[in-house]
């Protein structure tokens, strides 16, 4: 869908201001970006600030600890299994090291493990690279350049970004590992973008003092995750895959260990079981959640299901009060509508503008501080652009770049992008996009540590599903990099743990049963209501209605 | 059956709105009514559709989608994603999410990396009789043909740009009469490629051999210790490399760097 005559209207006013903005940005005369003062206070809106967003956990460690309702409506929910019903001596699958979820981090982790010697298992809810890891498009950082970059400002930046809460002992393995997961990912043959020389091209994220992002045309994620996927499948005796076959529950045993998980084949809809010496969750993040209905970047498994298993056998959260919207989703048209539009458009040099084509925040702020100018920008200042559905977005002057580094620039960087809007009849070299902040990363998760190690022993998270690297607020592309590094190192200690500390014992559900009786004891009014999602359900109430049959037993129903 | 907790009502509020136009479209031969602005993938779930294959990353890059289709009074199959592709009247519809395409299994360390080796691993390559059907249903707007012409060839770099793009959604592979998998091709030629034959960052291995000298640590520590405001203090006084310099910038103030 081409833009409306009334949105071409107004995109003349944007027109009109380009050039003396092009003159300003060649000059390095950027709009005033806020001092840390005014950053907090714009933050007030931003969604997380929402009082009524959220609800307090009544059950668990985080007793007591108020998040996104959508959450806690799924942490207050049973588990999809009756513990009564598993036969827990009956085992479909025996591995050394079951890994949950096939994203990055999980390929990574499973990679690892063979490395270290383990045999792994790889469960995942879709097929496997059916993950937000695929999707990642901006680029990963890692202080590469000597003469310009270290580790010491991939910290400070991380820190920064994440409002000084990030657990810096996390932060400084991500920074650490950097440069060697670099290293590692262009020995498996990931095809960064580089300069004739071997030199990894490099820009700017929001929140970054070096250019230390690099990466694959505008498809870095891709490239990496298939890259792993083709490394895990020419691996076919060490590493099994099940796909359409998520975890819905882990299996403790009579240590308290983690010992396994039980499986749900979306298809046959049974239920198998996985023994495993050590398990590593890497089930990624929670977009399809629709936290207060914002529209969403994330893939379509993603929902959190980490967090419910991992929560149920004890593992504490951290950081999931704040949840990250990224401020340029696209809002126009419908079709497209909260898909990511890349941090790199504004590192590249677009600017972000309101119905009037002026300036209004500076486009490199951190991204909570970014889309929380942009919320007020359309809800306060009423200066948003409406949008045919009765939406609002800000302009994101792409034709600008061509201007600034010359004509083909924009498709060359952003070829997807490109040929998305292509699609639709609309030409982003000549014509600015409409965006508006989209739900995108789950800050928070799981607790771990340095060894990606939980309360629970013989479980691991890396990830998306891990809380702590991010503190409030992940930079752009440290989480592509956060994912690889805490994938190596889980599969690894993983492997380690099966080998030195792990003690076979009886498997058992006791924890989901406790779990159960807790959600009684504190009246928490659960109303039939299953976890963890497994996926969101965007079918037609209509035809909802007229499923009269959907309890029945059988294949039929 | 049980509820799913905390179901998002997103997609049927905005179902509601484009209601006024409707247009039949077939699934698999079955004719349903859905609203006109939609792609395939969202049309088949206001069919009624709970979709468990065929729908990965919903945005057009994970290659989970691959769908064909046809209209009526034409003989032409299409092709396209389905998250990608808006329905348009009376057309059929049937979706392709797995290809049970042959993929060789290969240490990239060891592997040659010269023409030859795509033959060795896949010697079907050279049974491809150029019919062109492969670009022609590749919904990244792919030369397919022309990098299976390339790695006849041998052309590993050539094969690696041009098959940069493809998600691997196996509509080539689907449609080619001569049997390739095109895309698994594609993916060694990169792989190949990018561990081989392009230039070496130099400037990485400098790096890792610094946090492997643990050149950084006295440094981070020192960090680590620091109590709030003197780390904002560090933080907001960083010397911002300016978005328009070139790849010869470097800070004027060179503590802390790696060299
Ligand atoms: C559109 C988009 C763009 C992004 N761009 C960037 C970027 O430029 N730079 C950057 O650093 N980061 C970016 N990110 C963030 C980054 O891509 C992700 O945070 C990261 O890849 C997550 O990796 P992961 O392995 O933890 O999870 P994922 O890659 O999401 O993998 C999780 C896997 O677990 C599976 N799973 C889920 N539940 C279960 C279950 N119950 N049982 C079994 N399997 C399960 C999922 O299906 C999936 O395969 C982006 C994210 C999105 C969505
Ligand atoms: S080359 Fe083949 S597998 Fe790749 S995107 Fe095109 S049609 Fe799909
Ligand atoms: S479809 Fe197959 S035979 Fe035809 S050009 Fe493509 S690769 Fe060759
Ligand atoms: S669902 Fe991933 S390409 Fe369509």
């Amino acid at each position: 869908m081409p833009y409306t005559p009334e949105l071409k209207e107004l995109i003349k006013k944007v027109e009109k201001t380009r050039p003396a903005r092009v003159e300003k940005k060649r000059k390095g005369e950027e709009f005033p970006p806020m001092s840390l003062e005014e950053r907090k206070a714009i933050l007030k809106y931003h969604p997380d600030f929402k009082e009524d967003g959220r609800s307090e956990i009544l059950v668990g460690p985080d007793k007591g600890y108020r998040i996104a309702k959508e959450m806690v409506s799924l942490i207050h929910a049973k588990s999809r299994l009756d513990p009564e019903a598993v036969d827990l001596t009956r085992v479909d699958y025996e591995t050394d090291i079951l890994v949950i979820g096939g994203g990055g981090a999980g390929a990574s982790a499973a990679l690892l493990a063979r490395e270290n010697g383990a045999k792994a298992l790889i469960a995942t809810k879709l097929r496997l690279g059916d993950a937000n890891t695929m999707m990642a498009e901006g680029g990963i950082q890692a202080a590469t350049k000597a003469d310009k970059d270290s580790p010491y400002f991939h910290y400070l930046d991380a820190m920064g970004g994440g409002h000084f809460k990030n657990d810096p002992e996390l932060v400084e393995t991500l920074v650490v590992e950097a440069p060697k997961v670099m290293a590692w990912l262009e020995k498996q043959g990931a095809m960064f973008s580089k300069y004739d020389d071997g030199r990894l091209k490099a820009m700017h994220g929001g929140g970054t003092s070096r250019k230390r992002m690099h990466y694959a045309g505008d498809i870095t994620g891709a490239e990496i995750m298939r890259t792993l996927r083709d490394e895990v499948k020419n691996h076919p005796d060490d590493i099994q895959v099940l796909e359409f076959s998520p975890a819905v529950e882990l299996i403790l045993n009579a240590h308290g260990a983690c010992a396994g998980a039980v499986l749900y084949n979306l298809e046959t809809e049974e239920y198998f079981l996985v023994k495993a010496k050590a398990v590593v969750m890497a089930t990624g993040g929670s977009g399809r959640l629709h936290i207060q209905d914002f529209m969403t970047t994330n893939h379509y498994g993603a929902t959190g299901d980490g967090l419910i298993m991992g929560y149920r056998a004890g593992v504490p959260l951290r950081f999931l009060h704040t949840v990250q919207y990224h401020p340029t989703g696209a809002v126009f048209p419908e079709q497209a509508e909260g898909l990511l539009i890349t941090e790199k458009v504004r590192g590249a040099g677009a600017n972000v503008l309101n119905i009037d084509g002026e300036q209004f925040v500076y486009e490199r702020e951190p991204r909570d501080v970014e889309a929380s100018a942009f919320i007020r920008e359309c809800l306060e200042r009423g200066k948003g652009v409406p949008t045919p559905t009765g939406k609002f977005g800000v302009w994101l002057d792409s034709p600008m770049i061509d201007v600034l580094k010359g004509e083909g620039t924009v498709r060359k960087e952003f070829p997807g992008k490109w040929i998305l809007f292509h699609r639709y009849g609309i030409d982003i070299t000549k014509e600015p996009m409409l965006v508006y902040p989209t739900l995108h990363y789950q800050n928070g998760g799981l607790q771990i540590n340095q060894r990606t190690e939980t309360v629970v022993p013989g479980l691991f998270v890396a990830g998306e599903a891990s809380g702590g690297i991010h503190g409030e607020n992940r930079l752009m592309g440290n989480s592509l990099l956060d994912v690889v590094v805490f994938g190596r190192i889980a599969g690894c200690r993983a492997a380690e743990y099966t080998k030195s500390a792990f003690k076979d014992g009886a498997l058992s559900l006791d924890h989901v049963r406790a779990y159960h009786q807790a959600l009684d004891n504190a009246g928490v009014p659960v109303d039939g209501r299953v976890a963890p999602m497994l996926l969101p359900d965007y079918s037609n109430p209509e035809v909802r209605k007229k499923q009269l049959t959907t309890k029945y037993h059988g294949t039929l129903r | 059956m049980s509820k799913t907790a905390s179901k998002p009502k997103k997609a049927v509020a905005k179902a509601k709105d484009a209601e006024a136009s409707l247009v039949p479209i077939f699934v698999m031969g079955k004719r349903y009514e859905v609203p006109a602005s939609l792609t395939i993938q969202k049309a088949l779930e206001y069919a009624g559709y709970q979709l468990v294959r065929g729908c990965g990353c919903r945005g057009g890059i994970c290659g989970a989608c691959g769908t064909v289709y046809r209209f009526p009074g034409s003989y032409r199959i299409e092709v396209g994603l389905a998250c990608q592709t808006v329905v348009q009247p009376e057309m059929y519809i049937a979706q392709l999410p797995f290809f049970p395409g042959n993929k060789a299994v290969y240490d990239i360390e060891t592997l040659p990396a010269v023409g030859g080796t795509i033959a060795a691993l896949y010697p079907e390559v050279f049974k491809c009789v150029g019919c062109g059907t492969c670009t022609r249903s590749c919904p990244m707007d792919i030369d397919v043909m022309g990098y299976i012409s390339k790695a006849i060839q041998g052309d590993l770099t050539a094969v690696a740009q041009s098959s940069f793009d493809c998600v691997m959604c196996g509509l080539c592979a689907a449609r080619c009469p001569a049997e390739e998998v095109q895309y698994n091709i594609g993916i060694l030629a990169r792989r190949l490629y990018a561990r081989h034959l392009a230039p070496k960052a130099k400037h990485l291995a400098e790096a890792v051999k610094n946090v492997e000298g643990k050149k950084f640590d006295k440094a981070l520590q020192e960090l680590k210790k620091k109590d709030l405001e003197a780390l904002k203090k560090i933080y907001k006084s960083l010397e911002i490399e300016p978005d328009m310099a070139d790849e010869s910038w470097t800070p004027t103030d060179k503590s802390f760097l790696g060299e």
